[in-house]
């Protein structure tokens, strides 16, 4: 109200006299062209940077179609001369595309799926319930998001290689399991809310949860479900922006990953990553092709082919998703 | 016998328990019982038994810890150099991530697509794409085919350095230039490490309520004055969120680690990598509690 008033009167007032109109009008005029000089700045900024992010990638396609004469042709800046094929179709063989693919994106899908329930789980328990040392645990989740994980590899490393907790391995099985090579340690892992960047993913749940209104849950409470199914049936459809969010950071990331593929050497045909960074060295050995500039011809089809998916789960879920960041409120 | 009954407020309890009970698991089998392992490992020389699958570890004291920081060849300047980058970095990161937040932030046509793209670094950041992107980035910004990138080059860096000089003629002193025309060559690895956080201050400039802007309005404050009374202190919680992700996110693939996976994997020295991995977490803890406790002081928090 009081508000509206002193703008009442600053309005009333200025147009006493004729002059403080005129005034009035050129500062308008002023301001018009301020603002289109600053809509011009802003245009050109967000141009030059999306520019600087898009010419690589472009720059990556274009050069995967470049045959030998045109890497060697100084006339030739991004459009190829003479297009070629031949980068994939080498490549394609050497990735042993089609399956690797489907099996890493199964693998990151399978992740995804743990990830987005583990997590959830442990964010609504976070944001809902109030027990005992309940600031020190949250402290804990904190400490596992800024922990880097190579301060853990090994450990890791070791307790994967004879797996045998509380010896209840020896007990079943009579041995300790040895983990290496199979996905199993990531599995593992991420069921027990420690995979790929779990901690960061239990804070976003936890910080949506928080914001959604107590009222939903005491009205199943009052309707007679229990705790659990208020979880799955009330809570977790509600929390869609967030599960969103998640779903594809943890996907694109693992399916990206190569840290914890090589440390638990996973094999290649369920990682993709491992395949490409040893794609130089195969198409060096198999077909003696040793040149480094035709060597990165070959590298850069075979990033194009490991981007398309991801690049295509991006573009369809991208309205989703970032309205998911946003509104989940990574933020605190 | 007779059941016993718990209060409803028992059973929320018990229940919050069971709901973090598989982290709690996790965390206590994979996080804590691992850097108590890595303390032990740093502190003993280890040995691979290679025909059952077991270690024995050997108590040698301070042993690794004094080879990492006498002896080694380039720990040393391998931590400081990621240390120094990241210090460098961090500051540019949030500057240029709030920046290019508060241009997103108005409503212009095409928003959606551009906010799309400022994101994208993010989705291709595996360790092979980015590689081949800072190839390509030399490729397409010399404009010539990638055989005569040193030639492009060497005419470009001649170029810059004029005008370089020139700024430096203008009694601009020498470390800034220095810090700019730094910042300007990293531009790339600035941007694409910057996604994630655009979009964390997009969502804290969208939470600032609008009766704020008003009453600035009203008031008569110019737009210089309404960013560094309204919009600054409203986001300047999230510039901890920010800072905290920007530190790890930049340690998680520094050339520390790669030292650490190296020296493990390839030289077999356990203890030693240990040892590099403590110290550099310890290090980003340090800086990260100090750089934390340092904006809280001065953070703003509205409710």
């Amino acid at each position: 109200m009081i508000q509206f008033i002193k703008r009442f009167l600053k309005k009333h007032l200025s147009s006493l006299s004729d002059e403080a109109t005129a005034m009035n009008e050129r500062q308008a005029l002023a301001n018009s062209f301020k603002e289109f000089l600053m809509g011009l700045f802003r245009f050109i900024i967000i141009l030059g940077i999306c520019y600087m992010i898009l010419a690589p990638v472009f720059g990556i396609i274009s050069n995967s179609f470049f045959s030998n004469k045109d890497a060697y042709n100084p006339m030739v800046y991004l459009i190829p001369q003479d297009p070629t094929l031949e980068r994939y179709e080498m490549a394609v063989e050497i990735l042993d595309y089609l399956p690797t693919m489907i099996k890493s994106l199964v693998f990151s899908l399978i992740l995804m799926l743990m990830q987005i329930f583990t997590c959830s789980m442990v964010g609504y328990g976070f944001a809902r319930f109030d027990f005992p040392l309940k600031g020190l645990l949250f402290g804990c989740v904190v400490i596992m998001i800024v922990i880097p994980t190579h301060t853990i590899m090994l450990p890791l490393y070791m307790t994967f290689r004879l797996f045998d907790p509380f010896g209840l391995c020896t007990l079943i099985f009579g041995q300790p399991l040895s983990f290496m090579g199979t996905p199993v340690p990531m599995y593992i892992m991420t069921l027990f809310g420690c995979g790929l960047r779990s901690g960061l993913y239990i804070y976003i749940f936890n910080q949506f949860f928080r914001g959604l209104p107590k009222e939903i849950e005491e009205a199943a409470l009052v309707d007679g479900a229990g705790i659990w199914y208020t979880y799955f049936r009330v809570m977790l459809p509600n929390a869609v922006p967030s599960v969103i969010t998640v779903a594809v950071f943890s996907l694109v990331w693992q399916y990206n990953d190569t840290f914890f593929a090589k440390l638990f050497l996973i094999p290649q045909d369920q990682s993709i990553g491992i395949r490409i960074s040893s794609l130089v060295a195969n198409i060096a050995n198999q077909y003696q092709i040793m040149d480094k500039t035709i060597q990165n011809l070959y590298l850069d089809a075979g990033i194009v082919l490991m981007m398309i998916p991801v690049v295509l789960i991006y573009v369809l879920l991208q309205k989703h998703f970032i309205e998911g960041v946003e509104r989940s409120g990574i933020v605190g | 016998m007779k059941k016993r009954k718990l209060t409803l407020s028992q059973k929320r309890t018990l229940s919050g328990y069971l709901f973090i009970l598989p982290w709690f698991i996790g965390f206590l089998v994979f996080y804590v019982r691992s850097l108590f392992m890595t303390t032990q490992f740093s502190l003993s020389e280890l040995t691979m038994d290679v025909v059952n699958g077991g270690y024995t570890l050997e108590f040698v004291g301070l042993k690794n810890f004094l080879y990492a920081f006498t002896a080694h060849g380039s720990f040393k300047q391998i931590l400081t150099t990621s240390v120094m980058d990241m210090v460098i970095d961090v500051p540019l990161i949030i500057f240029f991530s709030l920046f290019m937040a508060l241009m997103l932030n108005r409503k212009f046509p095409g928003r959606t697509l551009v906010r799309a793209i400022f994101f994208l670094p993010v989705i291709l950041n595996a360790e092979a794409i980015v590689d081949a992107v800072e190839t390509a980035t030399m490729m397409v910004a010399t404009g010539v085919s990638a055989s005569s990138q040193e030639m492009a080059a060497e005419t470009v860096g001649m170029g810059m350095s004029y005008y370089i000089d020139l700024f430096g003629n203008l009694m601009i002193p020498k470390q800034l230039l220095g810090y700019i025309v730094g910042a300007v060559d990293r531009i790339t690895s600035i941007i694409s490490a910057s996604g994630v956080q655009i979009v964390i201050f997009i969502a804290a400039l969208q939470s600032i309520p609008g009766s704020l802007y008003e009453v600035a309005k009203i008031e008569g404050a110019t737009a210089y004055e309404t960013f560094w009374k309204v919009t600054f202190p409203m986001v300047m919680p999230h510039i901890i969120t920010n800072v905290v992700y920007t530190v790890v996110d930049s340690f998680i693939d520094s050339d520390v680690v790669n030292l650490a996976y190296t020296t493990a994997f390839s030289d077999f020295n356990y203890g030693l990598s240990s040892v590099f991995s403590l110290v550099s977490t310890l290090v980003t803890c340090a800086i990260l509690a100090l750089v934390v406790s340092f904006i809280q002081k001065k953070t703003f928090y509205y409710n």
